[in-house]
C-alpha cells in the first residue's frame, strides 16, 4: 500500500528512472495510479474518467524537461489540471448594488448550513456589514432555535418569526425577512435552509420557492468533505433545483481526503468559495485550490 | 443488459456498479477477482448469471451476524444503556428519537439523556423528539459535562425503572483527540452504574473511504457494537460498511430510511445487497 501519489508514482517508474521522456506506455502504467489515489480520495468515477483523459492528452504532448525526471514531471501536470478544475478565476462574494445582499443556503442533511450561517455572519461583521440570519428551515426539530443560539454566538442579529418543528412556511418567512431587512436596515440576509435530498422532489421545489422568492445575489451549495461517489449525483441535483452559484466545503478539518471538491467544480463548474473547518463561528476560511489539490493527492 | 456473453465491458460494469456504490478500490477488486476466479470453475456464460454470482458474493461478505438489539431490562431491573456515538451531522439524535419510538411501541419505558451539550439547541432537538415519541429527556446545562448528564440519564432511568436509556452524544470528528477522549469518559463514567449494552456508531450513508477510518477510530475509543447506516432513502448507497464490517466484524443492525419518526428499520443483507447493484 501506497499513501501518496509520489510513492505510487515512484514505484511505478523505478524501471524508468533517468529515461527522462514518457512513452505512452508510462503514461499508461501511471493513469492506472492516478485513478486509484484519486478514487481513494473519493473523487468520482466519472470525474476520475474525464481527468486522467485530460492528464494523458497533456502527458503525451508534454514538452521534455531536463529538471524533472518522469513521476515529477506527471505529478507536476496532475497537481496543475487539479488545481485548475479547482481554481478557476477567484471569486469574492456578490455584494448587491442595491437593498442589502442575499446569500442562500442549501444542501444535504447535516452538510453543515446552519452552521456557516453562523461562520459568515460573524465574518461579515468583522468586514462591517450587519448581517441577519433567517430560519427557514421549519422542518427539524428545534432548527430554529439552532440557529437563533448561533446567531447569539456569533453576535449577529436573527429573524425566525415561525417556530418551526413542522409550522410555518418557509418560502414566506424568507419573502418576509427581506422586507424586515429593508426596514431594520440590515445590509447582508443569509437565509438557512432544512437539509433535503436531492431526488426529493418535493423539498427540492420548496427550495426553488425560496429562492425565487428572495432573487439571492449568492446561493451556497454546502457539501460536506467525508462524503464520497454520491457527490456528483447530489450536486447536479442541486444545480438543476436551485442553480446554486458557489460551493462551500464543510468539514475539512477532519482527515477526509476530500475528493468531493473534484467532483463538484468538475461536474458543476461552480467555483469553491470557502472551507469550512470546524464548528465554532470563526472556524472558516477562504478555499485554497492548492492546499486542496496536496490534499487529494495525499501530498 | 442484453450482451450474450462476459465481455470486458461486462467486468468493468461490475466494477463500476461497486466503485460508485463506494465500496472502495481494494475490496472491488478483490470482488472482481473472486468473481473472475468463481466464473473460470463454474463455467459462469452470461452477465445474467455473473449479476447473480456478485449478489451471492456481496451477501457473502457482509456475511451472517448477530444484529439482534440488546435493549432490554437487566434481570437485576437495571434499564439496558444504549450509546450513540459518531462525527458530526451523521443522524445520531434523529436515530435515538426513531430508536425511542420502535421500543415505546413495544410497550417499553425509555429515557433519552442528551450528552451533547456542546452543539447549538441539540438538547431541545433531543428533548423534541423525546415529547414526539413519549419518553423523558435529561439533560444538563449548556456546556456543561456530558459525562455527568449520561450518568445522571442512567440514574433517572433506574429510579424511574425504565427498560432502556438511549444516550445521544456530541458529533466529533475522530480526528479530535480531545473529543475522543471526552467520550471515552462518557462511557467510563456511565459504567460506573453497570456496563453499557450497546455502542452504536451512525454511519452517514453519503460517507465515502473516511468512513472505515472513523469506525476504526470509535472502535478503539469506545468499542463499538452495531453500526446504524442512515440517509439511506437518498441516492448513496452506504457501500463502505462492506469494508467495515469486513475489517471489524462490527454488524451493521439498522438503517435510517428518512427524517420521520418511522424511518428506520431492521439491516437486511440481501436488500441493501440489492439497492447496492441495483436489482
Ligand atoms: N468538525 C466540524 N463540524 C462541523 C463543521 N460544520 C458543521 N459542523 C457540525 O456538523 C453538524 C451539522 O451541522 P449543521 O450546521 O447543523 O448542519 P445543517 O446542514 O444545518 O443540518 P440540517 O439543517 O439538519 O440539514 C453539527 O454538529 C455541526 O457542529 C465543520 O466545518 N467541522
Ligand atoms: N434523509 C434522511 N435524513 C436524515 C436521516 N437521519 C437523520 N437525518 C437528517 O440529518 C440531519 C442531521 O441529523 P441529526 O440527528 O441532527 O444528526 P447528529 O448526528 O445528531 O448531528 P450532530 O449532533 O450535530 O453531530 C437532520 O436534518 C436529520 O433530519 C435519514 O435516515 N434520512
Ligand atoms: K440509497
Ligand atoms: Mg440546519
Ligand atoms: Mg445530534
Amino acid at each position: 500500500m501506497f499513501d501518496t501519489l509520489s510513492d505510487r508514482l515512484a514505484a511505478t517508474f523505478k524501471n524508468l528512472r533517468g529515461k527522462g521522456r514518457l512513452s505512452e506506455a508510462d503514461i499508461d502504467a501511471t493513469a492506472r495510479e492516478i485513478r486509484i489515489a484519486l478514487l481513494e480520495a473519493d473523487v468520482a468515477l466519472p470525474v476520475v474518467r474525464a481527468f486522467i483523459k485530460q492528464v494523458k492528452d497533456r502527458a503525451l504532448t508534454a514538452e521534455v524537461s531536463g529538471a524533472l525526471n518522469p513521476a515529477q514531471q506527471i505529478i507536476k501536470i496532475v497537481n496543475e489540471e487539479l488545481i485548475s478544475i479547482l481554481g478557476g478565476e477567484t471569486r469574492r462574494v456578490r455584494f448587491a448594488k442595491t437593498g442589502p445582499t442575499v446569500i442562500m443556503l442549501a444542501g444535504l442533511q447535516g452538510a453543515g448550513k446552519t452552521t456557516l450561517a453562523g461562520k459568515l455572519g460573524h465574518w461579515l461583521k468583522s468586514q462591517k456589514h450587519t448581517p441577519l440570519l433567517v430560519a427557514c428551515d421549519l422542518q427539524r426539530p428545534n432548527a430554529v432555535t439552532q440557529l437563533n443560539v448561533v446567531a447569539d454566538r456569533a453576535g449577529v442579529a436573527f429573524f425566525g418569526p415561525e417556530p418551526g418543528n413542522g409550522v410555518g412556511d418557509p418560502v414566506k418567512v424568507a419573502r418576509d425577512a427581506i422586507e424586515y431587512a429593508k426596514q431594520k436596515q440590515y445590509d447582508v440576509v443569509i437565509v438557512d435552509t432544512a437539509g433535503r435530498l436531492g431526488i426529493d422532489a418535493e423539498l427540492m421545489q420548496q427550495a426553488a420557492d425560496i429562492r425565487a422568492a428572495v432573487d439571492p445575489d449568492e446561493v451556497l451549495f454546502v457539501v460536506d468533505a467525508m462524503i464520497g461517489q454520491d457527490a456528483v449525483t447530489t450536486a447536479q441535483a442541486f444545480l438543476e433545483g436551485v442553480d446554486f452559484t458557489g460551493v462551500v466545503l464543510s468539514k475539512l478539518d477532519g482527515d477526509a481526503r476530500g475528493g468531493a471538491a473534484l467532483s463538484v467544480a468538475h461536474v458543476t463548474g461552480r467555483q469553491i468559495m470557502f472551507a469550512s473547518n470546524g464548528e465554532k463561528v470563526d472556524d472558516f476560511d477562504a478555499f485554497h485550490p492548492d492546499r486542496m489539490a496536496s490534499r487529494i493527492l495525499g501530498m | 443488459l442484453s450482451r450474450e456473453r462476459l465481455d470486458e465491458d461486462t467486468w468493468e460494469e461490475i466494477e463500476e456498479t461497486l466503485l460508485v456504490a463506494d465500496v472502495g478500490v481494494t475490496p472491488t477488486q478483490e470482488l472482481v477477482d473472486r468473481l473472475r476466479t468463481r466464473v473460470k470453475v463454474l463455467g459462469t456464460r452470461t452477465p445474467e448469471e455473473l449479476r447473480g454470482l456478485l449478489h451471492e458474493e456481496l451477501v457473502t461478505l457482509i456475511g451472517e451476524a448477530d444484529r439482534s438489539l440488546k435493549t432490554a431490562k437487566h434481570e437485576d431491573g437495571r434499564p439496558a444503556v444504549v450509546l450513540v456515538v459518531g462525527v458530526n451531522g451523521v443522524g445520531k439524535t434523529t436515530t435515538s428519537g426513531k430508536l425511542g419510538r420502535v421500543l415505546v411501541a413495544d410497550g417499553r419505558k425509555v429515557v433519552l439523556g442528551a450528552a451533547d451539550t456542546f452543539r447549538a439547541a441539540a438538547a431541545d432537538q433531543l428533548q423534541t423528539w423525546g415529547e414526539r415519541v413519549g419518553a423523558a429527556t435529561v439533560r444538563g446545562p449548556e456546556g456543561g459535562d456530558p459525562a455527568s448528564v449520561a450518568f445522571d440519564a442512567v440514574k433517572e432511568g433506574i429510579a424511574e425503572g425504565a427498560d432502556t436509556v438511549l444516550i445521544d452524544t456530541a458529533g466529533r470528528l475522530h480526528t479530535k483527540t480531545g473529543l475522543m477522549d471526552e467520550l471515552g469518559k462518557v462511557k467510563r463514567v456511565v459504567e460506573k452504574h453497570g456496563p453499557v449494552d450497546e455502542v452504536l456508531l451512525v454511519l452517514d450513508a453519503t460517507t465515502g473511504q473516511n468512513g472505515l477510518v472513523q469506525a476504526r477510530v470509535f472502535a478503539e475509543v469506545v468499542d463499538i457494537t452495531g453500526i446504524v447506516l442512515t440517509k439511506l432513502d437518498g441516492t448513496a448507497k452506504g457501500g463502505i460498511v462492506i469494508a467495515v464490517q469486513r475489517e471489524l466484524g462490527v454488524p451493521v443492525k439498522l438503517i435510517g430510511l428518512g427524517e420521520g419518526a418511522d424511518d428506520l428499520a431492521p439491516f437486511e443483507p440481501a436488500a441493501f445487497v440489492d439497492a447496492l447493484i441495483g436489482d
